[in-house]
């Protein structure tokens, strides 16, 4: 089956997320569509899926136009998707929720589920995709959440199947074998949709490439293309895919964490036994894939979870129990690892978001009493200092872009007195400007002497980055490597293989 | 932003229209159950004039027992026209405290349904204090607020502990506890410690003289200093939000409790803080009532006081001014309210109505647009509460 | 997300809740033991009756020593508690364990409270399940609606709406059939508005639900004094519906009268109840409306149309509770009070909050708020060492209690009180 798309245009505000994209999807080929964050393309895909009403343009499926008014139609029309946040009922069974919407029943509308649970197990056998029916979605790894959405698209048919930035929860063995079942499927008769930002995935599975920048189609490419071609491409102009960073000049050792361990409310042990040191003037990248108790470490380290123990010193101060007042006024500057959710507060303005954790100090406060004309002078300085491109810093953060969100939360965690910096996934959907800015502003971090501990899960900016990599699984550091260990072998660390590697720490 | 028209204009035009709307379907509502309009229905022209007629002399009288009366004026200087105005702001003042707290609540992202029973407890603190103890006059009515804030404050702040220690949603608890005050006070009427000598029936001992607050413009207006009270709280507040260190914490708190969480802000000392000073200002407030107005406890210390609060502070904008003047508003209406229903025998329940639909109207400023067609109404709102889990 | 370990020999959720429930138990019985001992009191006999009618076999009534009856029934709650936590240690459902203790517990407090007194036993629950029934309909009308993801705080009004609307229609038309059509009307109006405000404007659903109480007492109270009042004879002289006996099974000793000589209302709940606890669990209806309580975005992934199940299922809500009030006016006193549900729907709120969003869970404790109630009225004619008042805030305090985690983390529905709007959120 083939899917068109024509003169597609969607927009927010006065944000033109789709500018007249046009897109032709063959029949039995993937087709991949490359762009960076913010290019456009989730907004592209939940249109055909019906999520989005686009402001103008067609759909034509097998050649003839198709109203797709919701999901439903979608569906209908043999168009299936796998969304980048999975569209499961956590509370679920896996069962319940493929038949969700397509629900057959017995008498007095009582469920049906015996016929699906049949139709899971044979595609689940089908494919070697190991998944029981029964199970309660939110009780399975996402790997597993992940091919529940596929077993639900090939149940109802779906012909052109939509992988919506698939990768980026799996690890990179996971994906690997992801990509050899977008294969396995496209040679079954499906076309495939992928969507996706990174080089490599799209270099190995692809047919056809159409990069998306800004919202519109700007060109088309060969999976055999180099890397560097379909990067500038994307970006819209040549970049190198390697960052200026002079060798690390170690000192003393600024935080040092031993046996930690976190469990979550109910009792789940989240983080195992971790130890390591970080020194001023290093970089130290905890790198792993999403969910495998980074969040957890990185909040630990300030005082934001709750069941911790084991010890944690920052330059020779225990900051173990201490609150996390008291802890970023030692000297630690936090970026989080959501700038929306924590990072900032999207009602208050500019100027207040740049004194969240230093309002009731000197010169912004005096006792109880704020200044704001202190706090409005003291915000231009940091606006014009880290380049926030802003009307005014009386205007909501909300009304920033993510990339001068991130700014901002740097400039405040940055321009008090810290000796050591912890950052997580601090370049997550940003565009690659931001991501430059904020790269270079860690290794300036790093090269003024403070100590550095960033969290991440992009294999290139761990390289890009680290002095050293502490790799993370299952809650334990299984590895320190230095920064020249080889993609392969952080792949199987990330993936918890443990070849014969000795601790470098 | 091309046309922004006046800031002020901005602020008040959708409270005035939604207030116009609801006055607008009162009036109907008042026409259609008038027993002397219905029977017209089969001639229109007569219809339409008799229910103007009917909802018009229930309105005069509205007007006349909330602002004033010319019928008063008569009798002595055109000031003294002016006694309903001086009602409703005996009613006000109470109202505004208490919708200060709900205010306040809104403002750190807590719905305080509870202000009912801080409200008792600030008129158990005060009656007590009041009719116990004999002080010198100021003296004597600065203790009784100070024990009504501080009983209150502990019940208000209860609720705050109970949420930041254990997740508690203060809807629920402020809703129950409201009951439990309510029944509280029942059982405290009847015991010995508050039953007045020489009765039987739930009626606490009188306040000393000595613990009254004084009236503002001589014996026969009963306006008297709970009025200044509640304006200097209005302004206390409004500085606390806006200027003080404390202020910020809880509007960061109330607007992302996350990132406030992130930037070192204690959430739990926030929530109980905010809850107690909450509870504090209803307390403050059922002082105010029982010290200038009622001079005793009874079964009904409260009135509906509590719940009249939280509509005044959604029609206030959980905003210490607006609070202000949407007291004032809601006082006039029940002052105004009880002459209508006494010249006009229109039940004063319809002021609940109007109440009600001013808040459904304000709260959905899409609605109020589409009527009227309008499209350059600011609508933002700081009123937001969250869902059980949140 | 990876595979999260559990620790060897640590407890999940509910078993802990479990644990602190057994704990709770042992607690309360040895307090009781303890209390009963101390406390003074005359070594009266507590007299029970138990008959009501024709059952095939009448227990009439039993005495027992107020001293004896209180701490036997302690110790054997001491007991049940003990089977409680064999059960628990054995991985065994305590079900009826904790039931077993609740009896005893409260005939141990009922022998003691009662000293030298006569307790109609069959009368005491009869009264019990009259006084849960608004709380029954309130607390399934809260369910549907938040099952589905708009929070329910106009119970209160929709209760009042039905008990106005049955009341007025039955006493003008003098059907009192036309009342049970009507209420359901009453509060499916109530609920439009509540929906349209909800999904359709986004309103804030706490304060909507507020609000929409607060209008609702105004017109019911407005027209109360207006026509109610005034012309009675015509607007406000309704009379109850008769009690219908089911044949054969009223005569079930004991329980046969209380549950099965009722009046249709009585019921239609029956039949609402286990219609709502199996459709919620395994209909396609119930299946959806989880659905868009849990997660609405998935939910119209594949092709639901979430707002339109929600204003639905409001809409089903409010006909519910409508229903329910219809009992306070035909179904009990024949003519309508002003503010009659006297924030009945603000216990039917705690009732289904406490029984944790689930049906039966929240039946169980709209009859334990009613059997409270109901023995706080008859302890209160038979005079009792505890105020009146104090036995009326059981339930308030009961909810706060159960809101506060003491019996575990009560979880709402994910998107419970979160309007959606499509292509907005993940």
């Amino acid at each position: 089956m083939s899917l068109e798309l024509r003169g597609i245009t969607k927009s927010f505000g006065a944000l033109v997320a789709n500018d007249g994209i046009d897109l032709v999807v063959g029949d039995g080929e993937i087709h991949a569509i490359l762009g960076e964050n913010g290019a456009g393309k989730s907004t592209l895909m939940n249109i055909v899926y019906g999520l989005l009403d686009p402001d103008s343009g067609s759909i034509l499926v097998d050649g003839k136009e198709t109203i797709i008014n919701g999901p439903g139609d979608a569906l209908a029309a043999g168009i299936g998707m796998v969304h980048q946040h999975f569209m499961l009922i956590p509370v679920f069974s896996v069962a319940e929720n493929i038949v969700l919407g397509h629900e057959k029943t017995k008498r007095f509308g009582i469920l049906d589920l015996d016929a699906a649970k049949e139709e899971i197990r044979r595609v689940s056998k089908e494919f070697n995709f190991d998944v029981d029916p029964d199970a309660i979605v939110e009780d399975l790894p996402v790997g597993i959440q992940q091919r529940v959405e596929i077993i639900r698209a090939l149940i109802y048919d779906a012909k052109v199947l939509i992988l919506d930035e698939p990768t980026a929860v799996l690890t990179p063995q996971e994906t690997d074998e992801l990509l050899k079942n977008m294969k396995n499927l496209r040679d079954k008769g499906t076309s495939i949709v992928f969507i996706t930002h990174k080089l490599r995935e799209v270099k190995e599975a692809a047919d056809k490439i159409t990069v998306i920048r800004r919202g519109k189609v700007v060109g088309t490419a060969s999976p055999s293309a180099s890397q560097e071609e379909l990067a500038s491409l994307m970006v819209g102009r040549p970049i190198s895919l390697e960052v200026d960073k002079g060798p690390a000049n170690p000192g003393a050792v600024i935080l040092s964490v031993k046996n930690l361990n976190i469990h979550d409310a109910t009792g789940r042990r989240l983080v195992r036994d971790v130890s390591f040191d970080v020194r001023a003037g290093e970089i130290v990248v905890v790198a792993g894939v999403q969910g495998n108790g980074q969040t957890e470490l990185a909040e630990s380290i300030v005082g934001l979870q709750e069941f911790v123990d084991g010890t944690i010193t920052l330059d020779g101060l225990d900051i173990s129990s201490s609150s996390v007042r008291d802890v970023l006024q030692s000297g630690i500057a936090f970026v989080p690892e959501s700038r929306e959710l924590n990072g900032l507060i999207g009602s208050f303005s500019i100027a207040e978001n740049l004194i969240l954790d230093v309002h009731d100090l000197p010169p912004y406060a005096k006792g109880p009493v704020l200044s704001p004309a202190i706090v409005a002078r003291e915000a231009e300085l940091r606006v014009k200092e880290f380049d926030v491109r802003l009307q005014s810093i009386q205007d909501p953060a909300s009304s920033l872009s993510g990339g001068n969100k991130q700014k901002v939360v740097l400039a405040r965690e940055l321009s008090r007195p810290v000796k050591l910096v912890v950052a997580s996934q601090p370049t997550r959907g940003l565009d690659v400007g931001s991501v430059d800015f904020v790269h270079e502003r860690i290794i300036a971090e790093r090269d003024s002497g403070r100590a550095v501990l960033l969290f991440s899960t992009e294999l290139d900016e761990v390289i890009a980055l680290a002095d050293r990599i502490a790799v993370m699984y299952r809650g334990e550091i299984i590895a320190i490597v230095p920064p020249d260990t080889s993609c392969e072998q952080l792949g199987l660390l990330m993936a918890g293989i443990h070849p014969d590697i000795k601790k470098s720490a | 932003m091309a046309h922004r028209g006046s800031a002020v204009v901005q602020k008040v035009a959708l409270p005035a229209l939604a207030f116009l709307l609801a006055l607008l379907s009162g009036g109907i509502l008042i026409a259609l159950s008038d027993p002397l309009v219905l029977p017209l229905i089969g001639s229109p022209w007569k219809f339409v004039k008799a229910a103007f007629r009917s909802a018009g002399k229930a309105y005069l009288a509205l007007f006349q027992g909330s602002f004033f009366d010319t019928n008063l004026m008569t009798h002595g200087s055109f000031i003294s026209g002016f006694y309903p105005f001086s009602e409703t702001l005996v009613i006000a003042a109470p109202l505004i405290l208490a919708g200060l707290s709900v205010a306040l609540a809104f403002r750190a992202g807590l719905f305080n349904i509870g202000a009912q029973g801080q409200f008792i407890f600030g008129a158990i603190g005060a009656s007590y204090i009041g009719f116990k103890f004999e002080l010198p006059p100021v003296l004597h009515v600065l203790f009784a607020i100070l024990g009504a804030i501080l009983l209150s404050a502990i019940w208000g702040g209860l609720v705050g502990l109970l949420k930041a220690r254990t997740g508690a949603h203060e809807v629920i608890v402020t809703i129950m506890l409201n009951y439990v005050a309510a029944y509280f006070l029942l059982w405290l009427l009847k015991t010995e410690l508050f039953l007045r000598p020489g009765r039987l029936d739930p009626l606490a001992p009188p306040i000393n003289q000595s613990a009254h607050l004084p009236h503002l413009l001589g014996k026969d207006l009963r306006v008297n200093a709970g009025l200044l009270i509640a304006l200097g709280a209005a302004f206390f507040l409004w500085w606390l939000l806006n200027r003080s260190t404390w202020g910020f914490r809880f509007r960061a708190v109330g607007a992302n409790a996350a990132a406030a969480r992130t930037a070192g802000i204690s959430v739990p000392f926030v929530t109980t803080a905010v809850m107690a000073i909450a509870g504090g200002l209803a307390g403050l407030g059922g002082a105010v009532q029982t010290l200038g107005t009622q001079y005793a406890l009874t079964t009904d210390a409260a009135g509906s006081f509590g719940f009249d609060a939280i509509t005044v502070a959604l029609l206030g904008r959980a905003n210490p001014i607006g609070t202000v003047f949407a007291a004032i508003l809601f006082g006039g209406l029940r002052a105004g309210g009880s002459t209508m229903q006494a010249n006009t025998q229109t039940p004063i329940d319809i002021v609940l109505v109007i109440q009600a639909l001013i808040v459904l109207f304000i709260s959905a400023p899409a609605l109020v647009k589409y009527i009227f067609r309008l499209r350059d109404i600011k609508t933002g709102s700081s009123v937001v509460s969250k869902g059980w889990n949140g | 997300m990876s595979e999260r370990e559990r620790e060897v020999g640590s407890l999940s959720a509910p078993e802990r809740r479990r644990r602190r429930g057994i704990a709770t138990m042992f607690f309360l019985g040895l307090g009781a033991l303890l209390a009963f001992v101390i406390i003074p009191k005359q070594n009266e006999t507590v007299t029970f009756g138990f008959v009501m009618d024709k059952e095939w076999v009448a227990f009439h009534e039993w005495s027992v020593s107020s001293k004896t009856g209180s701490l036997g029934f302690a110790i054997v709650a001491l007991l049940a508690a003990l089977l409680a936590y064999l059960q628990f240690r054995a991985r065994k459902t305590i079900r009826l364990a904790s039931a077993l203790f609740s009896f005893t517990f409260f005939m141990s407090f009922l022998c003691w409270a009662a000293s030298g007194k006569f307790i109609p036993f069959t009368g005491l629950l009869q009264g019990g399940l009259l006084l849960s029934i608004p709380l029954i309909f309130g607390a399934m009308a809260g369910i549907i609606s938040e099952r589905s993801g708009v929070i329910n705080i106009a119970i209160e009004g929709q209760l009042l709406a039905g008990a106005f609307a049955s009341g007025v229609l039955a006493s003008l038309t003098h059907r009192n059939w036309l009342g049970l059509i009507i209420a359901p009307l009453a509060g499916v109006l109530v609920s439009l508005l509540l929906a349209t405000f909800a999904i359709r404007f986004a309103v804030d659903q706490v304060i909507l639900g507020f609000v929409l109480n607060v209008l609702v007492i105004g017109i019911t109270g407005f027209l109360y004094q207006r026509l109610l009042i005034p012309y009675q004879s015509t607007w406000n002289s309704g009379s109850t519906l008769n009690p219908i006996r089911i044949p054969i099974l009223w005569k079930i000793p004991l329980l046969g009268p209380i549950l099965f000589n009722q009046s249709i209302i009585v019921y239609l709940m029956y039949a609402l109840v286990a219609l709502i606890t199996v459709g919620l669990f395994r209909s396609k209806w119930g299946l959806r409306m989880r659905a868009v309580g849990e997660h609405p975005t998935a939910a119209e992934s594949v092709g639901i149309n979430v707002n339109k199940v929600r204003f639905r299922n409001v809409l089903l809500a409010g006909a519910i509770a409508g229903l329910g009030g219809a009992y306070f006016t035909i179904g009990a006193v024949g003519t309508f009070g002003k503010q009659m549900t006297a924030g009945q729907g603000f216990i039917a709120l705690a009732a289904l909050i406490f029984g944790r969003w689930s049906p039966l869970g929240a039946v169980a404790a709209a009859l334990i708020f009613g059997f409270a109630n109901n023995l706080q009225s008859v302890l209160s004619i038979t005079g009792t060492p505890i105020p009146s008042e104090f036995m009326l805030m059981v339930p308030y305090i009961a909810t706060i209690i159960a809101v506060s985690g003491f019996v575990g983390r009560v979880r709402a529905p994910a998107a419970d009180g979160v309007p959606y709007k499509r292509g907005e959120s993940h």
